[in-house]
C-alpha cells in the first residue's frame, strides 16, 4: 500500500519537475512547481516528517512560490514567449545532466546505511515530532540557527536595497 | 516498506532535471525555479536518510536549506526586478556587460 503511494508521489514529482523545466510560459512553470512542492510534502509525510511537510507547504508553496508568481506577473512577458525555448547546445547539456545522473547512480549502488541514531520512530512518537526537532535544533544546532536568522536579515536588507528605485542625485 | 534506495534515486532524478533546466533554459525565472528543483531533490534525500538512519539531523539540515532558499529567492527576485527595470528583458544571454 505504502509502495503504491510512493509510486504515485514519485511519478508525479518527476513528471511535474520535467514539466517545470519544459513549459514555455514562466507562469505555467511556477504553477507546476507549486503542484510539485505539494507532492514533495506528501513524500515527507510518508517519511514521518510531518512538521517538515507543513513547513514545505507553508514556506515553499505558500511564501516562496507566491513571491515568484508575484514577480512573474509584475513583469511584462509578452516578448519572452516568442523567443526560443532552449539554448542551441541543448543535446550536449542533456548529456551532461544524464552523466551526472549516472554518476549519482553509481555512487548510490555502493551506499550502505551506517549505524543508527537515537531517534527511532518510537522515540519520536513518545516525544512528539515537533518537540524532538526542537530539542535537537535548539541545543545542538543553536549557532547555525542564529546564523540562519542573520542570513534572512541580510536577504531582507539586500532585497529592499536592490529593488528600490534609484534616487537621482 | 519502501527501500531507502528508491528515495535517494528519486532525489537524484529531480536534481538532474534541475541541472538540465538550469543549463538549457535562458529565462531567468525558470533558471531560478531549476535551482529550487535541485534544492528539493537534495531535501528529499536528506529527509529519507534522516528517516532510515533514525537521526533527526537530516531534517534540521532541511530547515536550513529552506531558510537559505527563501533568502535566495528574495535576493534573486530583487535582482530580476532591477534587471528588468534597466534592460527590459528576462533573457540571460542578453545581459553580458560584465563580459570582458
Amino acid at each position: 500500500m505504502v509502495e503504491w503511494f510512493f509510486g504515485y508521489l514519485a511519478g508525479a514529482v518527476i513528471l511535474l519537475s520535467i514539466l517545470v523545466v519544459l513549459s514555455r510560459n514562466p507562469v505555467h512553470s511556477v504553477l507546476w512547481m507549486l503542484l510539485m512542492f505539494l507532492h514533495v510534502a506528501g513524500l515527507y509525510l510518508l517519511l514521518n516528517a510531518e512538521f517538515l511537510a507543513a513547513t514545505q507547504v507553508i514556506v515553499y508553496a505558500g511564501a516562496i512560490l507566491v513571491l515568484f508568481l508575484f514577480v512573474v506577473m509584475l513583469l511584462n512577458l509578452k516578448e519572452e514567449l516568442r523567443i526560443k525555448r532552449f539554448t542551441g547546445g541543448w543535446p550536449f547539456r542533456l548529456l551532461i545532466a544524464a552523466g551526472i545522473l549516472i554518476i549519482l547512480k553509481k555512487v548510490l549502488d555502493g551506499f550502505k546505511v551506517g549505524f543508527k541514531g537515537p531517534w527511532s520512530i518510537e522515540a519520536i512518537e513518545q516525544a512528539t515530532h515537533t518537540k524532538a526537532l526542537g530539542k535537537v535544533l535548539f541545543t545542538e544546532y543553536i549557532l547555525p540557527f542564529e546564523i540562519a536568522s542573520l542570513i534572512l536579515l541580510v536577504a531582507i536588507i539586500g532585497a529592499v536595497f536592490l529593488a528600490k528605485k534609484r534616487l537621482r542625485t | 516498506m519502501v527501500p531507502l534506495y528508491w528515495y535517494l534515486w528519486l532525489g537524484s532524478v529531480v536534481f538532474a532535471v534541475g541541472i538540465f533546466g538550469f543549463l538549457t533554459r535562458r529565462n531567468i525565472i525558470i533558471m531560478f525555479l531549476s535551482i529550487e528543483l535541485m534544492l528539493n531533490g537534495v531535501n528529499i534525500s536528506l529527509v529519507a536518510l534522516s528517516h532510515y538512519m533514525q537521526d533527526l539531523r537530516g531534517q534540521i539540515l532541511v530547515f536550513f536549506v529552506i531558510a537559505v532558499a527563501a533568502a535566495e529567492a528574495a535576493i534573486g527576485l530583487a535582482i530580476i526586478i532591477a534587471m528588468f527595470r534597466n534592460k527590459a528583458t528576462l533573457h540571460a544571454d542578453e545581459i553580458a556587460e560584465m563580459k570582458g
